[in-house]
């Protein structure tokens, strides 16, 4: 069991940590104080066109030589320790590094046309399977996700979570049950401005592992929320399917229920299960995908994992339980369950550009400087 | 001739106080065991011919036979063992190639009995196959690494289209058996219950009976190195080819199917002569190297205007990794390993028992070698070689493979007591054997119902053991070695089977 909620301003509005960490400490009962984390989008205006990696530092003296390849491979613009506070029942905190990075000026020289996600990806794999005690634990532009062992309340003040704004925000708190409580294992799982953060266990996790694998991720986080993470990368960024027809990958519909679509629904449906079948996500799940301009909700398709949705104005709210929803907002406009396998899918009404940073949103960001 | 050296295999026990001398064993043993004196009224029985098959015992309707291994016991000897003994003596009486029928019967490691399976326990729930959905449905063939979406008018619209496939009900397919090494009976048993069951069966090198084709779209025809039956009409008629290279039972070797079984209709299905030996050769005389087979691979899918899957079988040997690599890169549709413990009709023992891997292993290295090389999703790949029950079915899939061939299990269903005497063409159970005095024995609307019986418990146990697991495809176990341990294993084997040891986390 675990518990995980979202919420999203589809206006774009910037809102502050307060309402999500309230969210998630309302359910206390699912979590036992092995893990939790917060993603938030748009909490670095200032370095809105820079990779922020997140790196934790299980072993501290791997930093050195973390930084050496990150100078090589990137062009850094900032780095300092994620700033933190002193939360005394915090068991060993790895030291945890910020970098805001851009590509280096030679690389379209050296290699023109290489993609920059995919560059940025296996600088990240790199690091993350070289074994050195180092982990990049989030890597998209513009966002950031603060994690790790303690309740959700210890890891909000331990980043002072409450004082960073965005408009879209996801948190997690953990009971684990498959693989040990450290601080890389936390959800959310990043990698470039993917976030994921799960409740349930993944049966299939050595199938989608090794199909995964053979697309070129490496899982290093001993767990099996990071494959949900993978395959949504190479779903909708690498192969550019849309969200609802990846969502129609991770939790396909039953052979039963294809045979009942109507064309030309029935082969595209067909043909994503034959295609994608290492991919379904088989046992009980419940995600919230985010990355920028979009958060989904989207459940197993046999629902053995909760999942509540709620619009109240330009907010949208996915979570385990309606009690936070009701909590953060008494009255939403609407409330529903849904459907096991049927994405919710919020959108920013003006998509999320790097370039186009509301300039008060920058002086929010003069804390954390 | 010399004297006979060999001493009888079995004793047959016979009740006297039971024994009405009714005759039904002396009518149904194809071997002559059993003879009756109608001057004392008295059956007696002569245990040198006895193979062990027990059609007697079980048809005795006093239940007054009991077949036992003879136990002549030997100076023990751990180097020379009676089995050892026997096959001398055996060859120095002929001065041939010893013979066996069915697959390797040696003490090697099971691996499948060294392996066990998951099961979930509170922290994700066990779905209940009676309850909730399970879906075995298994599709063969080629897929390619990504489906294409375009956002069209009218909605999404789907540049992807896949090529030709077999849609399998249950992650199961009757394995390659000839008619002529078995009997019309059999193949049109195997055929119907095919059908029933919503898998496939396969014609083996064997050609395919006119009277089979309305099975066609249940039918794998194979292409062999004898090309036995091999026309037009047959590659039109069959859902998929399969391009047959080796088989587990004598991998490097061709096929043998006696004279004594080619009769007139086998003669004419295979469309060589009666009577005579039919000896496929070794390799393929039109196949030297993979560029080869791509051509015979090619060729098939032009003659059938790509419309159906190809499908390439080789035996598991020691680089089979690389040799299914290549076998992929041709363009087979589905590649069939068959391993070390494969049935066939007839086959030299010493290549039987001494030539090939387990088919444990031999998944374990093809998946992961097509893995590394980023093919595995572009090719199915059966395995088979020894399935003995629903348990190695998952085992099999969870190791890597998308399905599996069943054949020895398969004749079992229909009565086969693996006496491994197939070759001699006596086979008292009317499967391997044209004898119609003999063949009339499997009653093909048994012989279908006791298939699809199997097929269906078989089916139910790995719904039972799938949603154990917490899952509810077939498709999130497949390549899912987190569901095996090992037992019993060493280091190596379990590396070899990119496993961990029970008790691992």
């Amino acid at each position: 069991m675990c518990g995980l909620i979202g919420i999203m301003d589809t206006s774009g509005a910037y809102f502050s940590g307060h309402d999500i960490v309230a969210g998630i400490a309302a359910m206390e009962e699912r979590g036992n104080g092995l893990g939790a984390g917060f993603a938030v989008y748009g909490c670095y205006p200032q370095y809105a066109d820079c990779y922020a990696f997140h790196v934790m530092y299980p072993r501290p003296e791997s930093r050195p030589q973390v930084e050496t390849f990150l100078r090589q491979h990137f062009s850094i613009v900032y780095a300092e320790p994620v700033p933190h506070r002193n939360v005394p029942d915090l068991l060993c905190p790895p030291p945890i590094w910020r970098y805001f990075l851009r590509l280096p000026s030679f690389l379209q020289e050296e290699r023109p046309g290489v993609d920059e996600a995919e560059y940025v990806v296996h600088k990240v794999m790199q690091v993350n399977t070289a074994g050195l005690g180092a982990y990049i634990y989030s890597s998209g532009k513009d966002l950031g996700v603060f994690k790790g062992v303690g309740h959700p309340g210890q890891i909000a003040e331990y980043f002072s979570v409450e004082e960073y704004s965005g408009y879209l925000w996801t948190a997690h708190t953990r009971f684990p049950t498959n693989t040990p409580g450290w601080w890389g294992g936390a959800h959310p799982f990043g990698l470039l401005d993917w976030t994921v953060v799960h409740n349930g266990e993944i049966s299939s996790y050595g199938t989608n592992r090794r199909y995964l694998e053979m697309m070129g991720y490496r899982c290093t986080m001993q767990t099996d929320t990071e494959v949900i993470t993978y395959a949504v990368d190479l779903l909708v960024r690498r192969h550019g399917l849309p969200v609802e027809v990846m969502a129609r990958v991770l939790a396909a519909p039953l052979w039963s229920e294809i045979e009942r679509m109507d064309e030309p629904e029935r082969t595209l449906t067909r043909t994503l299960r034959q295609v994608y079948a290492p991919l379904l996500i088989n046992g009980p799940f419940t995600v919230i995908i985010a990355r920028h301009g979009e958060m989904i909700g989207l459940g197993d398709r046999i629902r053995l994992r909760p999942l509540t949705a709620a619009t109240a104005g330009d907010r949208l709210y996915l979570a385990s339980e309606e009690a936070p929803i009701r909590l953060l907002c008494p009255q939403p406009e609407r409330v529903w369950t849904p459907l096991g396998g049927e994405p919710v899918v919020g959108r920013l009404r003006t998509p999320w550009s790097a370039q186009e940073v509301p300039l008060e949103a920058v002086s929010r960001y003069a804390y954390a400087m | 001739m010399s004297l006979n050296l060999l001493a009888s295999e079995f004793q047959v026990v016979r009740d006297d106080t039971r024994c009405i001398a009714c005759q039904v064993c002396v009518r149904q043993c194809a071997n002559d065991v059993h003879a009756y004196d109608a001057e004392s009224d008295v059956v007696y029985s002569d245990e040198t011919r006895c193979v062990g098959c027990h059609r007697c015992a079980t048809l005795c309707p006093t239940r007054a036979l009991t077949i036992r291994l003879a136990l002549h016991e030997f100076r023990p000897n751990a180097n020379w063992t009676p089995a050892a003994l026997y096959n001398l003596y055996k060859q120095s009486q002929t001065g041939g190639v010893l013979l066996s029928g069915m697959g390797c019967d040696q003490p090697y490691p099971v691996y499948f009995d060294h392996l066990l399976l998951n099961a979930s326990q509170v922290t994700n729930p066990s779905i209940d196959p009676l309850r909730e959905p399970m879906e075995l449905r298994t599709v063969i063939g080629r897929r390619p690494g990504r489906v294409e979406v375009t956002q069209g008018p009218e909605g999404l619209r789907l540049e992807t289209r896949l090529g030709p496939h077999l849609v399998l009900e249950t992650p199961i397919l009757f394995s390659a058996m000839s008619y002529g090494s078995i009997s019309y009976n059999a193949c049109l048993s195997l055929a119907r219950a095919a059908k029933e069951c919503g898998i496939l069966y396969n014609t083996g090198e064997g050609g395919l009976h006119p009277t089979l084709y309305e099975y066609g779209p249940w039918t794998i025809a194979q292409v062999a190195s004898g090309r036995f039956g091999v026309h037009p009409e047959y590659l039109r008629t069959a859902a998929a080819l399969e391009i047959k290279i080796g088989q587990g039972a004598k991998p490097g070797i061709g096929g043998h199917l006696p004279g004594e079984k080619v009769t007139a209709d086998v003669s004419r299905t295979r469309m060589i002569p009666e009577g005579t030996d039919a000896l496929s050769p070794a390799p393929h005389h039109d196949i030297y190297s993979i560029e080869d087979l791509r051509q015979l691979i090619y060729a098939l899918k032009e003659a059938t205007n790509y419309e159906k899957p190809v499908g390439v079988k080789v035996a598991a040997v020691h680089h089979i990794a690389p040799i299914a690599s290549g076998i992929a890169r041709a363009g087979a549709d589905y590649i069939a390993i068959d391993g070390l413990r494969g049935g066939t009709g007839a086959a030299p023992t010493v290549i039987r028992n001494h030539v090939g891997i387990p088919i444990e292993l031999a998944i374990a290295a093809v998946d992961q070698r097509l893995r590394e090389e980023g093919i595995r999703h572009q090719v199915s790949l059966i395995a088979g070689g020894s399935i003995r029950s629903s348990a190695d079915v998952v085992k099999a899939i969870a190791l890597g493979a998308d399905a599996v061939y069943i054949a020895t299990a398969a004749l079992v269903a229909m009565g086969c007591h693996l006496c491994q005497k197939c070759y001699t063409g006596k086979c008292n159970w009317g499967i391997a054997t044209q004898d119609p005095y003999l063949t009339k024995r499997l009653n093909p609307n048994i012989g279908v119902r006791r298939l699809a019986n199997l097929i269906r418990a078989w089916s139910l146990e790995i719904k039972e053991m799938l949603g154990g697991m917490g899952l509810n495809a077939i498709e999130s176990l497949r390549g899912n070695r987190d569901h095996l341990r090992g037992v019993g294993l060493n280091e190596v084997e379990l590396n070899a089977l990119g496993i961990q040891a029970a008790g691992a986390a």
